[in-house]
């Protein structure tokens, strides 16, 4: 603390959100535990002190760490070090966290758990910030934006594969579920996915149409805003009747795999909620379209069709891209409530955990369910940034 | 417009007719029931159940209005505009969390019922709110606050006259975004004990009885039709006078 | 009185005004003209600090404006801006009351004063004090504009390109209604503007702006007959400095006794438009009418080009 205090009177600059991420991590530091130790998966928690639980090196090495990132951060504006620093802390932090659940979990046993305390995710939290407010100054070009995330979701899951976090409760969970986990993130990913490009076939033509006949415009954006009112967990279930009588009634329904419960009402739903920002960005993506250009195809001699196809669509695609984007985030978020009615995925881990009051199941399916929205938003905004940038990219994509 | 509302007041109509005397409703359920199941939900009040419901989720965007609205301001003053770029970047993130998540993080942290559907809730309203702020208090034209600021308002007087009435509409857009995301999300509350609708759909879900289901769903998404119009009419009168580009 | 003292501003190593001193006289309409980035918005912008300069100082009647809050200091000082910057919430009234209610003035004088502006403006007040803004025209928002600055009764306008946003003839109408309004009122007004028609036709004195310095603060004429640099030379326009000048003259104050045969021209008419009737009807000379119509002289070529000289 001394030394925190030393420099911010000395130095002339100090960043506001570095003084106010150090605080909060000190607080944090000072008054939270930093690692949980519960003698099995459902008891509450008991905090352990840090001395009794880390190695010499880490007693010593993680705080070191922290207060050489707390200098960065306070007074080094150099983004780039800032993140250097930011990215190197969490390293440090996660070794350390391995190493305390390592110590305290006795040989062989699978019945006790150690879980990363609120100190631990408060400074985590903090560090993310310090990194996330570093990308944000450098502004990455798109490319290494995607290379990042692929840098850090990768790194992360072969360090969790092959680094020391066995004994850690989320991945003692993980360890439980291993072979279910595979299935369940497939079906999560397939049910979001599909049900996304089951609302693209059938949104761009309706956006298409809209935007051709004003006429329809207010009925049918209204309709598909009304069913976004709609609680997802209702719609599930007021699907489930219908899609359970197609099934009694039409045998090949049925053969299909279309029943009341499970993932096709599921699907349905996710598909009726996909529809209105597809639409919706569409006709606004087509009406941005600048009149002269639209002339201009017009005057050179294209058709309706090939006006659309070579000038509208391609100069639309960054709104309508924007609405995909919204759709494949809320519908990742979405499919986690699918679980309740039997539909499969990451959800179903949370429900479990929720019900059985295990907190590191939840988040075994809480995290990678947002590690997935996060990555598909950055994957998109970079698509959309490039096609932004180069037109001609757009036109050749749209092609 | 006298049909539309026409269908506005009929629609409240049906819902408070529903929420008071539900046993009336009985024979329009019945066909949906099996093996003599009760057709309506028996096991509690529906319209204590949606008003715990309502009253949740009204707090919650209360708290979130407020926090997030000064927040908005605070990082559109000089002295906090070093923290616009990351709060926004922030808000981009906040928004890849999924409820669910958001309401199953929070469990550990408060326990099981009312507690950790709030916390949800306020968290997840958050980001609309504070979005659309600083949309708004952004997309005030520079000519205006110069003139503010020219015919000598101070500078609280200036957000208090002239930035937040201009920026009104579309804060209010983001609470009712955030409104209608929570009535949804509220449902999910009831897997974490929370008093609310979501508890007859699960009821439903878990004996089979359509009937539940629909009721706890046509409930909470009548609610939630509601109230995205009421705001939204309230939005128009507010915006009457700035032309929307 | 505004005197301007040795008053500086740099953003970082850039000076964009640099030691600029000026004084306007009371109830005179002072000028500033320079092309873009040459400062003069920033010099207005310190008159009402909403610019602080960097150095220097403004005096206001004898009174530092740095001896009060700013914002308080505005209010005592009507501000008018390109595009109007009117409020686009609140309605014509609402807008035109902005100062007196920051002020706290009684709702029945700030009613009262609300409607007499609106109708000096040509603006029915049964028509237009509950309309909002972009209900009206272009030149009706920018009439609102200007009543807006005017309404506590201030005894300096500022006025930013107060009317480049309007076409040739409202802008015109514009630039006669505020001569009349200054002369009602007698306000002080210091205007910024690019054009140098602008300035010849509204300022008693004009100051010339370049690179951050004012090169010269005189009379119109003095500008066109003694500029003292090359760029105020080139800025008042050297191949129809002559025409300029003339312009700056009425008939009246030029007419001599005598009758003409010629056209028969308006005392306020200016000796280029004379001159410019005379070459049309191919006369030598023109009979000067007064307001009631009678002639009141003569004016002849002659007398005219030699006033067209420095």
């Amino acid at each position: 603390m001394e030394l925190r205090l030393a420099i911010t009177s000395h130095s002339a600059r100090v960043d506001p959100l570095g003084l106010l991420l150090t605080a909060a991590a000190a607080a944090a530091w000072c008054c939270l535990p930093f690692v949980i130790f519960k003698s099995n998966r459902i008891m509450p928690g008991e905090p352990r002190a840090l001395q009794a639980v880390l190695p010499p090196w880490g007693v010593i090495g993680l705080p070191a760490v922290l207060l050489l990132t707390a200098v960065v951060a306070l007074g080094i504006a150099d983004a780039k070090r800032r993140l250097i620093a930011a990215l190197g802390a969490i390293v440090v932090l996660a070794l350390a966290i391995a190493a305390a659940a390592n110590a305290l979990t006795p040989a062989g046993n699978r019945i006790v758990r150690v879980a990363p305390g609120a100190a631990f995710w408060v400074v985590l939290i903090c560090l993310g910030l310090l990194a996330t407010d570093a990308i944000t100054r450098l502004r990455p070009r798109p490319l290494a934006r995607v290379l990042l995330l692929a840098v850090c979701v990768g790194g992360g899951m072969l360090a969790l594969r092959y680094g020391p976090f066995g004994n850690l409760s989320v991945m003692r969970e993980y360890a439980v579920n291993a072979a279910r986990f595979p299935l369940e993130l497939r079906r999560h990913v397939l049910l979001a996915a599909g049900s996304l490009i089951a609302a693209v076939i059938v949104g761009l033509p309706l956006g298409i149409l809209c935007h051709r006949t004003p006429r329809l415009r207010p009925p049918v954006l209204g309709t598909l805003g009304v069913i976004q009112t709609i609680p997802a967990i209702a719609l599930f279930g007021i699907l489930m009747a219908p899609l359970g009588a197609l099934a009694g009634a039409v045998p090949a329904a049925a053969a299909l795999g279309i029943r009341g419960i499970g993932a096709a009402p599921a699907a349905v739903a996710l598909f009726l909620y996909s529809l209105l920002p597809i639409v919706a960005n569409t006709v606004i993506g087509l009406r941005r379209v600048s009149q002269a250009a639209v002339e201009a195809a017009r005057g050179m001699g294209m058709t309706a069709r090939q006006v659309l196809a070579r000038v509208e669509l391609p100069l639309a695609l960054p709104v309508i891209l924007t609405g995909i984007r919204v759709v494949l985030v809320q519908n990742i978020g979405m499919v986690t409530v699918a679980a309740l009615i039997g539909g499969g995925g990451l959800g179903t881990f949370v429900f479990q955990g929720i019900g059985q009051t295990a907190i590191d199941l939840v988040l075994l399916g809480a995290i990678p369910t947002v590690v997935l929205a996060f990555s598909g938003s950055v994957l998109l905004d970079a698509l959309i940034e490039v096609l932004e940038r180069t037109p001609s990219a757009g036109r050749e994509a749209a092609a | 417009m006298s049909g539309t509302n026409l269908l506005r007041w009929t629609t409240l109509g049906l819902l408070l007719a529903f929420l008071i005397f539900p046993g009336r409703f009985a024979p329009v359920f019945a066909p949906l029931t099996h093996y003599g199941a009760p057709p309506i939900y028996d096991q509690g009040n529906l319209l204590m159940l949606a008003l715990a419901q309502l009253g949740t989720v009204c707090c919650a965007a209360a708290a979130s209005t407020l926090v997030a609205v000064g927040l908005g301001i605070l990082v559109t003053r000089p002295a906090g505009a070093q923290f616009l770029p990351l709060s926004r970047t922030l808000v981009n993130i906040g928004q890849t969390f999924p409820p669910v998540a958001v309401l199953a993080v929070a469990v550990p942290l408060v326990g099981f019922g009312e507690k950790p559907t709030l916390i949800a809730l306020f968290a997840y309203g958050l980001l609309p709110i504070f979005e659309n702020t600083i949309a708004g208090l952004r997309s005030c034209p520079p000519t205006v606050l110069e003139a503010a600021s020219g015919t000598g308002m101070s500078g609280r007087e200036r957000l208090r006259l002239i930035e937040l009435p201009l920026a009104l509409p579309l804060i209010l857009e983001g609470i009712r975004l955030s409104l209608v995301i929570n009535v949804g999300t509220a449902t999910i509350g009831s897997t974490v004990a929370a008093k609310g609708l979501g508890e007859v759909i699960i009821a439903g879900l878990l004996s089979s009885n359509t009937a539940f289901i629909l009721q706890g769903g046509l409930v909470t998404g009548l609610m939630a039709v509601l109230l995205y119009d009421g705001l939204a009419t309230l939005e128009r009168r507010v915006s009457r006078a700035v032309p929307l580009d | 009185m505004i005197q301007i003292e040795n008053l500086t501003k740099q953003y970082g190593s850039t000076t964009v005004v640099d030691r600029v001193s000026l004084c306007v006289e009371r109830n005179s309409i002072a000028v500033i003209v320079g092309t873009s980035g040459s400062g003069k918005s920033t010099l207005l912008r310190m008159i009402n600090r909403l610019v602080e300069p960097t150095s220097g100082r403004v005096l206001l009647d004898g009174a530092d404006t740095r001896s009060e809050p700013a914002h308080l200091l505005r209010r005592r000082i009507g501000y008018a801006i390109q595009g109007h910057g009117l409020f686009p919430h609140r309605t014509v009234a609402e807008n035109v009351a902005t100062v007196p209610r920051l002020l706290g003035w009684p709702e029945d004088r700030i009613r009262a004063r609300v409607s007499e502006l609106l109708g000096i403006f040509q603006l029915d007040p049964a028509l237009y004090a509950g309309a909002f803004p972009h209900q009206l025209s272009g030149g009706q928002q920018q009439r609102v504009g200007v009543a807006r600055a005017l309404a506590a009764e201030p005894g300096v306008l500022l006025m930013d390109e107060p009317f480049g946003a309007l076409d040739p003839i409202i802008r015109a109408k514009a630039q006669e209604d505020l001569l009349a309004i200054q002369r009602r009122f007698g306000t002080t007004v210091v205007l910024v503007t690019h054009d140098m028609d602008e300035a010849f036709r509204l300022g008693h004195r004009v100051a010339v702006m370049s690179q951050g310095r004012v090169l010269q603060f005189d009379r119109p004429s003095v500008l066109l007959t003694q500029p003292a640099d090359p760029f105020v030379a080139r800025m008042t326009g050297i191949s129809d400095r002559a025409l300029r000048l003339l312009a700056l003259t009425t008939a009246g104050e030029a007419a001599v006794p005598g009758s003409s045969a010629g056209p028969r021209v308006s005392a306020s008419a200016s000796l280029r438009e004379v001159l410019s009737e005379l070459l049309w009807s191919g006369a030598t000379s023109a009979t000067v009418l007064g307001e009631d119509g009678s002639a009141r002289g003569q004016l002849d070529v002659a007398a005219i080009l030699a006033r067209g000289r420095p």
